[in-house]
């Protein structure tokens, strides 16, 4: 793996926000140079550089564009999925605040390559800090003319608008998106159809993270070549790392992809408070498998290597526990999150999310029976796969690796008094409020 | 119910978006702005606004955990509890900042000062724990911070 140490993303750049700066430092000389490709060069440039997507599915990134139909008589448009809420995610925020017009002259390019008149960024609606930041690049992009009619002085026109969001986890999901930014409530869609046939208002439409496409004027400035030979050869690229939980230095920190999980944590996050052991390492935001303390050493951060070991990517948060941490704690509070944000359209999410959470509390009340465990075990395995969305997998997937990984925790916290029969009473002796 | 501002608002928005539904959300956060929260009465005005029917409104109001359904305080405490906050104290700032003012997650002091909320990740894992007031984020919380920041407000 070759030593890479640039930052592509956020470079240590006073001002960077600031279009002056912004402009100073090359800033929009990726859309100039874009305007002058065709339109399909500049998605096989995107093609050919193995850019992956960086919201958690890892799909490649020119390949979704060329889903989109080259002829339509419907309009397209593309949405920036800036809803970032999967808990021990913080990457996005820091695009908006560093460097919002590079994802801004990142969408404009994508939307050059797909015919794309329309970008709506979608925002959650607690970055109201980042929205003002960002609609103040908008606009000072606007009067510069790299957004808006005839950019630059070409025949190519898009607008971008911001559109917020309210408080659902469920709107990063790009079908419960597309459905919130017309206005309705975030349920997902059954796929297919998929977005690029029937997305927005039934239009033809593309949906990228926002990390995702502030990577796009990387890869037009630089070429493909020079960019798919960074870091883990089939997810190039740099990622912006999220650190957090017990480490020293908790933060972002933007290396190549394939970076070693070990030196994200104690050469980067600067170790764990009190040098403490390492119990639980989450590596990729609150619904990818854990891995035990033991796991990490020699683990690479990206999609491949830390699938090979039984998790994902995801978002590129990582959560990290310490030897004193109380497992099964951490994991009634995801099942309490997943509870909270499933949109209840599909019953064994809606249903079995709260059952998680129910027997988990038990857990950690000191209530929880031994045969409990196989019981959440099963509530997990039949929520998985049987939903309309990732949610479902996503709540799933941490109660699965947790059993797997600490079952010795939850046996040795399950009570050893069998619990006290209790008298049912059949339907006809139910009195109600008394 | 919109300001004269958020019209004027409102008809650019218009340009924006080829249906009037698109509007729900940001119409209801022009009103959230103005009142603090949207009452049965602003969710009927809503409706007349965009042309759609009440329920519309109301099941996008329900589904958003941001949209207020009561009143709140003039400093609404979010505080996060999720698992990045929760492994470096969160549920300590929480339950100090609800002792503090006297009231349970979900109330209002009496005054109207002050509403205290749980809430899912916000974003900021990196400066844990931390909690949102209104539309301010106070991070690398403390409970000597907290204190001061309850004296500072009252």
């Amino acid at each position: 793996m070759t030593e890479f140490s640039e930052k592509l993303i956020l470079p240590d750049i006073p001002n960077l926000h600031t279009i002056d700066v912004y402009e100073q430092h090359g800033g929009y000389g990726a859309l100039r140079k874009a305007l002058a490709m065709q339109p399909d060069a500049v998605t096989d440039e995107v093609k050919k550089s193995n850019l992956r997507g960086r919201g958690g599915a890892c799909f490649p990134t020119g390949l979704k564009w060329t889903f989109m139909p080259k002829q339509s008589t419907k309009p397209k448009y593309i949405c920036a999925n800036g809803d970032e809420s999967e808990p021990g995610t913080f990457k996005d925020r820091q695009i908006f605040e560093f460097n919002p017009h590079l994802f801004i002259e990142g969408s404009v390019i994508a939307a050059y390559a797909m015919g794309v008149k329309t970008v709506y960024v979608y925002v959650r609606g607690e970055y109201a800090k980042w929205i003002k930041v960002l609609q103040k690049a908008i606009d000072d992009a606007y009067a510069k003319r790299y957004i808006g009619q005839n950019i630059l002085g070409t025949t190519f026109s898009t607008d971008v608008y911001i559109y917020r969001g309210a408080g659902a986890y469920i709107c990063g999901e790009e079908s419960a998106l597309m459905n919130s930014l017309e206005g309705d409530r975030g349920y997902p869609r059954v796929k297919p159809p998929f977005p690029a046939q029937y997305g927005l208002w039934g239009c033809p439409t593309t949906i990228n993270n926002i990390e995702t496409l502030s990577n796009v004027p990387v890869i037009i400035n630089h070429g493909w070549e020079w960019y798919s030979k960074i870091g883990a050869p089939k997810q190039p690229g740099t990622l912006l790392y999220g650190i957090s939980g017990h480490v020293n230095k908790p933060g972002v920190y933007e290396l190549p992809s394939g970076a070693l999980l070990t030196d994200v944590i104690y050469k980067y996050a600067g170790g764990v408070p009190g040098n403490k052991k390492i119990k639980a390492v989450i590596p990729g935001g609150s619904s990818t498998m854990w891995l035990r303390g033991e796991e990490i050493e020699g683990v690479r951060m990206d999609a491949d290597s830390l699938k090979a070991v039984g998790t994902s990517i995801g978002t590129g948060g990582v959560i990290v526990m310490d030897e004193d941490t109380d497992v099964l704690k951490v994991l009634a509070r995801i099942a309490h999150f997943y509870h909270h944000e499933s949109c209840g359209q599909c019953t064994p999410c809606r249903e079995g999310c709260g059952w998680m959470e129910k027997i988990l509390k038990r857990f950690v009340a000191g209530e929880g029976r031994i045969e409990d465990i196989d019981l959440l075990l099963d509530v997990a395995n039949n929520i998985e796969g049987n939903t309309i969305c990732a949610l479902g997998d996503a709540a799933a997937w941490p109660v699965q690796s947790v059993i797997k990984k600490f079952r010795e925790e939850f046996e040795r916290r399950a009570r050893k008094t069998p619990a006290p029969d209790v008298y049912v009473p059949p339907p006809h002796l139910v009195r109600l409020n008394g | 119910m919109l300001s004269h501002d958020n019209l004027e608002k409102f008809e650019q928005l218009k340009t924006q978006f080829p249906s009037m539904k698109s509007l729900t959300l940001p119409v209801l956060w022009m009103i959230q702005e103005q009142h603090g929260w949207i009452s049965e009465d602003a969710m009927k005005y809503v409706a007349d606004l965009l042309g759609l029917p009440l329920r519309h409104v109301y099941g996008v109001v329900t589904f958003y955990t941001m949209f207020n359904r009561k009143p709140v305080g003039k400093y609404h405490m979010q505080v996060c509890t999720n698992i990045s906050c929760q492994l470096v104290g969160a549920e300590k700032i929480s339950d100090h900042v609800c002792r503090r003012l006297n009231i349970k997650l979900g109330e209002t002091t009496p005054d109207k000062k002050f509403t205290v909320i749980e809430v899912e990740c916000l974003g900021s894992c990196g400066t844990a724990p931390m909690m949102q007031i209104n539309d301010d984020y106070l991070e690398h919380l403390t409970i000597q911070k907290v204190d001061a920041l309850i004296e500072e407000l009252k």
